[in-house]
């Protein structure tokens, strides 16, 4: 039985690809399948030795610097292919904007099932891939054993612990890419838009603002907050209709599901579409003024007060922290 | 031009689906269902291609009834017909059944371009239109939230990732999925929406040479409960942020 992850070439190798391999790892563990991944940008080796202790079987690559690393076009018939030839039964990839494309599109190309942003995965006794995925935002979480092979599985990480075990590194298998030059599509330009500050995706934490910011000027301190805990910035639908906040923060039903270690709300309401995107966080903290603020329901710790004095003092309180402990 | 517009039709988003009693399936019968949101998206879009461009665009649904409440949602948008893949009552469709499912009316239609949102909100799917494009050997792009067509009837789009988009040049035909700024869906004025029940609906039914049964097995369905603690901290503030900082800190 063979497994294959597939890596979001996306620069380094990004958290939600690592996570995904990690989960993936453990199951093929359990179940003995063989685990195999795929790299799809250059220095494989630099990748290969990030995967050590992860009992990776083989990392396949394809050195092709001619060609985009991103375009689902030029590298599908290269995945197809070894999908086909090491008769692969199970495919995971990260729940990212790319991974789910490319998913998706290799799902048709293989005639086979695909389970979306799924936060878990298992086997059967006998080895079938089981995976749970939330429905209607995550009100239902559905089990699904996928039965028929090969399946296709996004995993959304649900928690960022890597165990390794030993420091066996994948052994590495080049291909060779054929037809670099009939793709019809191109990718002119890859645009960096929250440059400098950590991706919501691959964040362990994440700070969001809401209505409560009360404008598009004030949130120096909870990019501040950012800055003392590494989190990235998120924000409420409110705040991106406002127009205080690009709409690539927005966290939620129609914005970005995250599972991060902690989500800080921030003048949040909590309405359901909100907590769409941040329900599998592993601990949510919620700063609101208004006592009976939904979002007090789905917190593991809240502070009703003003969000203008609460944060500020809570920055002042994890740099003493950290000089304490230094 | 010819834009295809494929819609869906979705349980109000704030509504809790109830569980069936076989603890595999959910209830929706009882719920409100509205057009998806990233459809309002694809619609809006396609409907400003009609007005800038004069293409002919109409919409497509698989499903019962509340895909025809789909379809004229789209209408009263602007789009002037639409196909309804009629499903017996109860079928469901993964993703890929619902992709073979539009396969003979895309294939029929043979537009140049097919709008289509995102992902469809209960299931979060983010499939279907990736798979028809592949069927149908048309090149895609997912998550879209600008969309310009220019020399030589191609399009620019900008597909949003992680951290920022990539700015993408593909031919038509195409396939492309919205993602929220593309556009601010209209809404309906009531004429529209009075129009919106004579425009013209076209029923088919469901491909019978494709076997659309699930590759997979629903073990359970269990509602999503998470567990907080609810600690909350009100009154002195001072108290309260020490003691917060302190759980953090233990937590971390
Ligand atoms: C189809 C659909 C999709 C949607 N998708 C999303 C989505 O993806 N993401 C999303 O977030 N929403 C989404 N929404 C919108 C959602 O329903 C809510 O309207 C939105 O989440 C409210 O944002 P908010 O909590 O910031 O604002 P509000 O509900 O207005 O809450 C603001 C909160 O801030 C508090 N506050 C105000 N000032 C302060 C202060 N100084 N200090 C502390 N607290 C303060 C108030 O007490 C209040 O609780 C969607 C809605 C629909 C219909
Ligand atoms: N039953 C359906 N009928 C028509 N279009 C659909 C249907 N299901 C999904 N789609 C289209 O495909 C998009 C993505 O859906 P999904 O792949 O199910 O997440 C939706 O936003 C629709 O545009």
């Amino acid at each position: 039985m063979r497994w294959l992850v597939l890596l979001e070439p996306r620069g380094e190798l990004t958290t939600g690809s690592l996570v995904a391999l990690a989960t993936t790892a453990r199951s093929a563990r359990l179940a003995g399948a063989e685990l195999h991944a795929l790299w799809t940008g250059g220095q494989a080796e630099d990748v290969m030795s990030r995967l050590r202790g992860l009992g990776i079987a083989t990392l396949h690559a394809a050195p092709a610097d001619h060609i985009p690393p991103l375009s689902h076009e030029a590298w599908l018939p290269l995945l197809t292919e070894l999908v086909k030839n090491l008769e692969i039964e199970l495919i995971v990839g990260p729940a990212s904007a790319l991974g789910k494309s490319w998913l998706a599109a290799l799902a048709a190309r293989l005639d086979a099932e695909l389970a979306q942003d799924c936060i878990a995965l298992g086997t059967t006794a006998n080895g079938t891939p089981l995976v749970r995925k939330p429905l209607y935002a995550g009100k239902l979480l559905a089990d699904l054993r996928l039965e028929r092979q090969p399946a296709l599985v996004t995993l959304r990480p649900a928690s960022f612990q890597i165990e390794r075990s030993g420091d066996a590194l994948p052994a590495i298998a080049y291909h060779t890419m054929k037809n670099p030059n009939n793709l019809r599509s191109s990718i002119k330009e890859v645009v960096k838009v929250s440059a400098g500050m950590a991706e919501l995706a691959d964040a362990r934490i994440v700070v969001s603002g809401g209505r409560g910011m009360g404008g598009a000027d004030h949130w120096a301190v909870l990019q501040e907050l950012c800055q003392e805990l590494g989190a990235a910035l998120g924000a409420s639908r409110a705040a991106v209709d406002a127009g205080w906040i690009h709409h690539a923060h927005q966290i939620g039903q129609t914005g970005k599901a995250v599972s991060p270690d902690l989500y800080i709300a921030c003048g949040i309401s909590g309405a359901v579409q909100h907590l769409a995107g941040m329900r599998s966080a592993h601990k949510v903290v919620a700063i609101n003024k208004d006592p009976t603020a939904e979002i007090f329901q789905h917190c593991d710790y809240g502070i009703v007060g003003d969000l203008f004095e609460v944060v500020p003092m809570l920055i002042q309180e994890l740099k003493a922290q950290r000089t304490q402990a230094a | 031009m010819k834009v295809v517009v494929l819609v869906n039709a979705v349980p109000d988003t704030a509504a809790t689906p109830e569980i069936a009693p076989d603890g595999r399936s959910v209830l929706t019968e009882q719920l409100e269902f509205v057009l998806d949101p990233y459809d309002e998206y694809a619609v809006e879009e396609a409907v400003r291609l009609k007005e800038s461009l004069g293409a002919e665009v109409i919409a497509v649904s698989i499903g019962g009834d509340v895909a025809r409440k789909a379809l004229r949602c789209a209408f009263a948008m602007g789009v002037e017909s639409g196909v309804l893949v009629r499903l017996p009552g109860g079928m469901e469709l993964t993703g890929r059944g619902r992709s073979f499912c539009l396969l003979p009316t895309l294939r029929e239609l043979s537009p140049d371009l097919i709008l289509a949102g995102k992902q469809t909100v209960d299931s979060d799917d983010a499939q279907v239109p990736e798979r028809v494009a592949e069927l149908l050997d048309f090149v895609h792009a997912s998550a879209v939230s600008q969309l310009t067509i220019g020399e030589g009837a191609r399009l620019l789009v900008n597909r949003e990732i992680e951290g920022g988009h990539l700015v993408i040049d593909l031919p038509l035909p195409a396939v492309v999925t919205t993602e929220k700024g593309i556009n601010i869906p209209r809404y309906p004025a009531l004429p529209q929406v009075l129009k919106a029940k004579s425009k013209p609906l076209h029923e088919v039914a469901p491909p019978l040479d494709v076997d659309l049964t699930a590759g997979w097995q629903v073990e359970s369905v269990t509602l999503q409960h998470t567990a907080r603690k609810q600690q909350i901290f009100s009154g002195d503030i001072i108290t309260g942020v020490q003691q917060l900082a302190e759980l953090l800190r233990q937590d971390a």
